[in-house]
């Protein structure tokens, strides 16, 4: 009988089981994490490498702001620490916005495994922790420095001793060190349970290194992936798309390239950086950028270092998607999370079937504040919650767009009971917004209508990052815009879409999320579906 | 007698004072379900010569519930829920259960918008009135319900886990007005912070409960009028007994009886065996389950989706809270289907040949190859006594389905490609395992395994090797196991109360106070089914650090609680937190979010078992089978028995084949089985 298919047979296995460690390193980082966003909305990446710093399998997780992040961040960490010189107890650290995943909340955690002596894989996890110093997570910053405390690349432990000059700096400059000594606990954890699994499974299957198991995971992937981009027209396609951005409105183009050895997206003609937080390192871009090509190419074939490098992502430097150091960077996602409809917009001229319209994508995530300390005369002990709501998503083929549902980011909504035992606050509406998906023969997702007050009718402040104010989600072959998202006080003026605003005493903020744009002629729409909407209150 | 009804079988199991267990299967009849279940405790009764008098207890399982929720069968149902947050329901997380695919369709929710009617009241977090119940927001609702034919309501308002005045007076004010409407409060089936899913789990329980009362009802009474003058319990997802009263009431705590079954079952076998770290795997035609079952408890928790749409996916069901036994169940079974993927891998499941046309092997007209066929081809079920012989097996039809689907397009000989079938089904189970042990942060290493259900006799062994099983069980009427289980199950009551104490400042009194109120509620219940047993207690705490997100459940002592029980509470729960993190947090304080207390009486049967038998040869085999060896590539000589000819003390070495109708346990070279004293198959693996 021929060994060689025996061979194959057990490469897949090991290729499943290495999908299956990394799933379980991601457990155990969501299971054991401190950060709301994390253990809520499973904000974080896993996944192990080769020697080369080639990423084999990635867990599946609740972001794709991290896909290519994390992966490109394991070759930045091989740069400066060679993996000949690294030791069996080590573990590397970084929250670098541009050696990690773009901003400074996100540490990322590498941890070399070694078998029979020598350095076989590397397991890298990324977590977002809730409080870096500075300003706080929120757009406001002018520049990094401003936006908490930035660990260069480093190691956490040295030959399996603590760096304990690097804790006792991290816990002397943000504001909640046990929670954020913990999440640097967890990342190391999960790392470790990773590590431990390979190393079984190497022993199982009778094998000293990930070699050529590895040639073989990224050869396939990136074959299939071809395979996939060989069914499309090739060519090159443009389209541009216009958002509120932080106080002038952002323009994000984008031209894609179908050829034979893959797809091309660059962004040149993008918005310049921009002075306050919502710049965009390349690497996150690259992540959003090619999310939004895997959403429609290729959705099946694993994520790893042969399928993401057929996807090639550039933006100009200087361009507020390709933003240098010092910029401030810290909700690089109100910007990040826009790029899959700008993708999307491409491909959608060749692909015309197969391409969701413009949904909100932002996602709407207040940071409410108060108490005593921020708000004079306040008799409440000083809070600060940061809860995320969805908008409408974009008419897909054939289909509505979904209500109320997070599109691209993967993150959950919070709980009202959970807010309201979290801080002094009382969410008074918290519904659906008739009429806000936009028309087509295919509806787009309706959006929602929150109003938040005080507990006690003190004042408060919200740290905003909201786009789709100005610009709405538009709908695509005659299908119209969804409504635009509002932000304003009851019975009162509007407030801006980004930065930090304070809500007067007795007064309640009104959220009003924007609906997904519409997909072909609303003349057209099944008389059954608009019965449908009529019963529902949408119309 | 146990009766388990399920989506195929109604099985009914008699246990008498003495002597072997009588058993019978039917086909579940969907239209009435009670048909099947009279019939067939009339066929174990005739069996047994017994009289409708003679019989001591009835337990009774059903998925009816589930197929409820699954068809959409249930009742026309209203929420009446707090003005402005009607969209709740439907919301949910307001995220994808699947990141890449952008044509998902988030689940449909059981009441839709036009029968969710606002309520103008508020309470704040502390059960405090923020507005007053308004009678004539009410008012406006009653039209609603009655042009729409509404049968049941849920009554589910903000915060009124912490104070349900407003939900009783709503409930109160509408039987008044509407007396035959069924009503579910939310702050009695699921007093528990988060209100999607409180709201959720209301809304399914109201969904089933008029035609679970129906059928309950109507079932007791003609069992009254058969003879039957015994007290009649229905088996908990949770693993307990309850009353016909309180099944009426929360029917959706029924929902995973049938699988609780099994779990019970594998919890007995474990203790009859002192087996005390259990790895229990169910594996039928469809799905796998596996569940954690460590010092004799299966692993339980507070949640559970019904109807995972999307490839058994979590977010993609239902989601209820009740007390579960908690297991993951994936798309691997008999009957799921293979196939090559872009990436020239092969794929098992999550798609399942069925029952109809079944795998290509059953020689039903199917094309595709299923894990059967596989199994088939590798030699491991023995086609001559296949389901008793009642139907022979097409061996051509298997090998021309996976050569067709895996051998070709991956250029593999055919035994090769089955072997890669099964090699992937099992590899899957093995990563769904592993996954959940990490999510609930249990180890899986050096576990035994209790394997029933008619595909994991063939895969169990293979299994227990990716994960280091050193024994398996297969025990005896494996093909009845969950209605064995029931016998096994104690009559028993969960009461969960969400009350937040910070342990640095703990109210013990309120505690105290609280748990006495649960212990009242619970033992109302168990009283009714256990009069004059002496009930254990359990009492239970849903615990993180303050910040944390998951909590986790620790065991309290009973015992009335005073000032120094924050301290104590807090031990037990660094105890529970090191064992799982191997470490605890210093300095940060610790938060109960919800206590738990499980009142239970004894239990009404028990499996004794004696393993440690002398051993002896089982001597000549029925018959010999080449069996695909995959260390050697080759074919081996397999020794095939028949396990009704196998008695107790017998010893099988492998490679050998243990037929029954049901399955064949597969006893890989290297491995051995032995016949306990119960009938049960105790597979070792040989140092």
């Amino acid at each position: 009988m021929n060994t060689g298919a025996l061979d194959r047979i057990h490469t897949q296995l090991l290729w499943d089981r290495l999908l299956a460690v990394v799933e379980e390193q991601a457990q155990t980082l969501v299971r054991t994490a401190f950060s709301t966003t994390v253990r809520e909305a499973g904000d974080i990446s896993a996944g192990v490498f080769d020697t080369r710093g080639r990423m084999l399998a990635q867990a599946v997780t609740g972001t794709p702001g991290h896909v290519n992040a994390m992966a490109a961040s394991v070759g930045f960490f091989l740069n400066k620490f060679p993996v000949a010189e690294l030791h069996p107890e080590d573990v590397l650290l970084t929250n670098d916005p541009w050696h990690g995943t773009g901003h400074l909340n996100d540490f990322t955690v590498v941890t070399p495994v070694f078998h029979g002596g020598r350095p076989v894989a590397l397991f890298a996890a990324t977590s977002h922790i809730a409080d870096v110093g500075g300003l706080g997570f929120g757009p406001d910053g002018r520049q990094v420095f401003e936006e908490g405390l930035n660990i260069p690349m480093g190691y956490l432990y040295r030959a399996g001793k603590p760096n304990e000059v690097l804790l006792e700096i991290l816990r002397a400059n943000v504001r909640d060190p046990r929670a954020a000594e913990g999440d640097l606990h967890s990342l190391t954890a999960c790392n470790r349970a990773g590590a431990d699994r390979l190393l079984e499974t190497l022993d199982e299957f009778g094998m000293d290194d990930l070699d050529e198991a590895g040639r073989v995971i990224i050869e396939n992937s990136r074959r299939a992936m071809l395979a996939e981009i060989a069914k499309l027209p090739q060519g090159c396609w443009t389209h541009g798309m216009r958002i509120d951005g932080y106080d002038e409105a952002v323009d994000l183009v984008c031209s894609l390239t179908i050829g034979d050895d893959g797809i091309d997206v660059d962004f040149s003609g993008t918005s310049p950086v921009c002075g306050h937080g919502i710049n965009v390192p390349l690497t996150y871009t690259q992540a959003y950028a090619s999310f939004g090509v895997r959403c429609v190419v290729g959705n099946d074939v694993p994520n790893n270092a042969g399928s993401l490098e057929v996807v090639r992502v550039t933006a100009p430097e200087g361009s507020i998607l390709n933003a240098a150091r010092p910029a401030a960077v810290s909700a690089r996602h109100a910007i990040g999370q826009m790029l899959p409809d700008v993708v999307l917009g491409c491909l959608e001229q060749p692909l015309g079937g197969r391409v969701p319209s413009e949904g909100a994508s932002c996602l709407f995530g207040p940071v409410f504040l108060g108490g005593r300390g921020l708000i004079p005369g306040s008799v409440v002990e000083p809070f600060v919650i940061n809860a995320f709501y969805a908008g409408g998503s974009g008419a897909r083929p054939g289909k509505d767009g979904l209500d109320c549902t997070a599109f691209p980011s993967g993150v959950r909504s919070t709980p009202v009971e959970i807010t309201e035992n979290s801080a002094p606050l009382i969410i008074w509406k918290k519904e659906y917004r008739p009429g806000s998906g936009g028309e087509g023969e295919f509806r787009g997702g309706v959006g929602q209508i929150m109003e938040f007050a005080h507990a006690r009718g003190e004042a408060f402040m919200v740290s905003k990052m909201f786009d789709r104010i100005k610009h709405p989600p538009r709908g695509r072959q005659g299908g119209q815009s969804g409504a635009p998202a509002r932000v304003y006080v009851k019975d009162g003026p509007e407030l801006r879409g980004m930065g930090r605003e304070t809500i007067p005493a007795g007064g309640r903020m009104v959220l009003e999320t924007a609906g997904g744009g519409g997909r072909g002629n609303a003349a057209d729409r099944d008389s059954q579906k608009v019965a449908e909407d009529i019963e529902k209150g949408f119309l | 007698m146990a009766v388990d009804i399920g989506g195929t079988f109604t099985d009914v199991v008699l246990e008498p004072p003495v002597g072997p267990r009588y058993t019978t299967k039917l086909l579940t009849t969907h239209g009435h379900p009670g048909e099947a279940v009279l019939a067939g405790i009339g066929a174990v009764l005739e069996q047994s010569g017994l009289q409708a008098g003679d019989v001591g207890l009835i337990i009774h399982g059903t998925t009816l519930a589930t197929n409820a929720l699954i068809e959409r069968q249930g009742a026309a149902t209203a929420l009446l829920t707090t003005a402005g947050h009607r969209d709740a329901l439907e919301m949910a997380h307001e995220d994808r259960f699947e990141q890449y695919d952008v044509m998902i369709d988030r689940p449909k929710p059981l009441v839709p918008r036009h029968l969710r009617l606002p309520v103008s009241e508020r309470l704040d977090r502390d059960g405090n009135v923020l507005l007053p119940l308004d009678v004539a927001s009410l008012e406006s609702a009653l039209p609603v319900l009655d042009e729409h034919g509404v049968e049941s309501v849920a009554i589910g308002y903000l915060h009124a886990f912490v104070n349900p005045e407003h939900e009783l007076r709503t409930a109160e004010w509408l039987s008044q007005l509407r007396p035959n409407l069924s009503i579910t409060l939310a702050s009695e089936v699921c007093p528990e912070i988060r209100e999607f899913e409180r709201l959720s789990t209301a809304c399914a329980n109201a969904y089933v409960r008029p035609l679970m009362a129906r059928y309950l009802e109507r079932l007791a009474a003609e069992l009254t009028d058969q003879g039957f003058d015994c007290p009649f319990f229905l088996m908990t997802s949770g693993g307990g007994l309850t009353t016909l009263e309180t099944a009426a009431k929360f029917p959706i705590r029924l929902v995973e009886s049938g699988p609780a079954g099994g779990a019970i079952l594998a919890q007995e076998v474990a203790r009859g065996a002192g087996m005390d770290r259990v790895l229990s795997f169910d594996m039928g035609g469809t799905t796998a389950k596996l569940c954690l079952v460590d010092d004799f408890e299966p692993l339980t928790s507070r949640s559970f989706e019904v109807d995972r749409v999307y490839r058994f996916r979590k977010g993609s069901g239902l989601p209820v809270r009740i007390p579960v036994i908690e297991m993951v169940e994936i798309g691997a079974g008999g009957g799921s289907i293979a196939r090559v993927d872009t990436l020239g891998r092969i794929q098992v499941g999550p798609k399942s040949a069925g029952s109809e046309p079944g795998p290509a092997s059953y020689g039903r007209g199917g094309t595709r190859p299923a894990v059967t066929d596989a199994d088939v081809l590798l030699g491991r079920i023995c086609a001559d006594t296949f389901a008793g012989g009642a139907f022979a097996l097409d061996n051509d039809a298997a090998l021309r389905a996976v050569d067709e689907a895996i051998a070709r397009p991956m250029a593999l000989d055919s035994e090769l490609a089955a072997f890669g079938i099964s090699e992937v089904v099992d590899e899957n189970m093995a990563a769904a395992a592993r996954a959940h042990a990490a999510e609930f942060g249990m180890d899986l290493g050096a576990r035994d395994m209790v394997a029933f259900g008619g595909a994991a006799p063939l895969h169990a062994a293979r299994l227990g090797e990716k994960l280091g099983v050193r024994r398996v069980v297969i025990p005896a009427e494996a093909g009845v196991g969950s209605a064995v289980g029931f016998l096994l199950a104690p009559v028993a009551f969960e009461v969960v109360r969400s009350r937040r104490q910070r342990l640095s400042e703990l109210d013990c009194e309120l505690v105290d106070g609280l748990m006495r109120e649960m212990r009242d509620e619970a033992e109302a219940v168990v009283r009714l089914g256990a009069p004059s047993a002496s009930l254990s207690e359990r009492r239970h705490a849903y615990i993180r650090y303050v910040g944390q997100g998951h909590e986790i459940l620790v065991s309290l002592p009973v015992e009335p609680y005073g000032p120094t029980h924050g301290e104590i509470f807090r031990a037990a729960f660094e105890a529970a937190y090191r064992q799982l993190y191997g470490r605890v947090i210093e300095g940060v304080d610790v938060e109960v979010l919800s206590w738990t207390l499980t009142l239970a009486a004894p239990v009404q049967a028990s499996l004794e078992c004696g393993i440690d038998l002398p051993r002896r040869s089982a001597g000549q085999p029925a018959m010999t089978q080449p069996l695909f060896d995959p260390a050697g590539e080759a074919r081996l000589e397999a020794r095939v028995y028949l396990r009704a000819d196998l008695s107790e003390g017998q010893n099988i070495d492998g490679p050998a084949l243990i037929t029954e109708d049901q399955t064949t346990t597969v006893v890989p070279k290297g491995w051995c089985a032995a016949v306990d004293t119960l009938g049960h198959l105790m597979l070792e693996r040989r140092p």
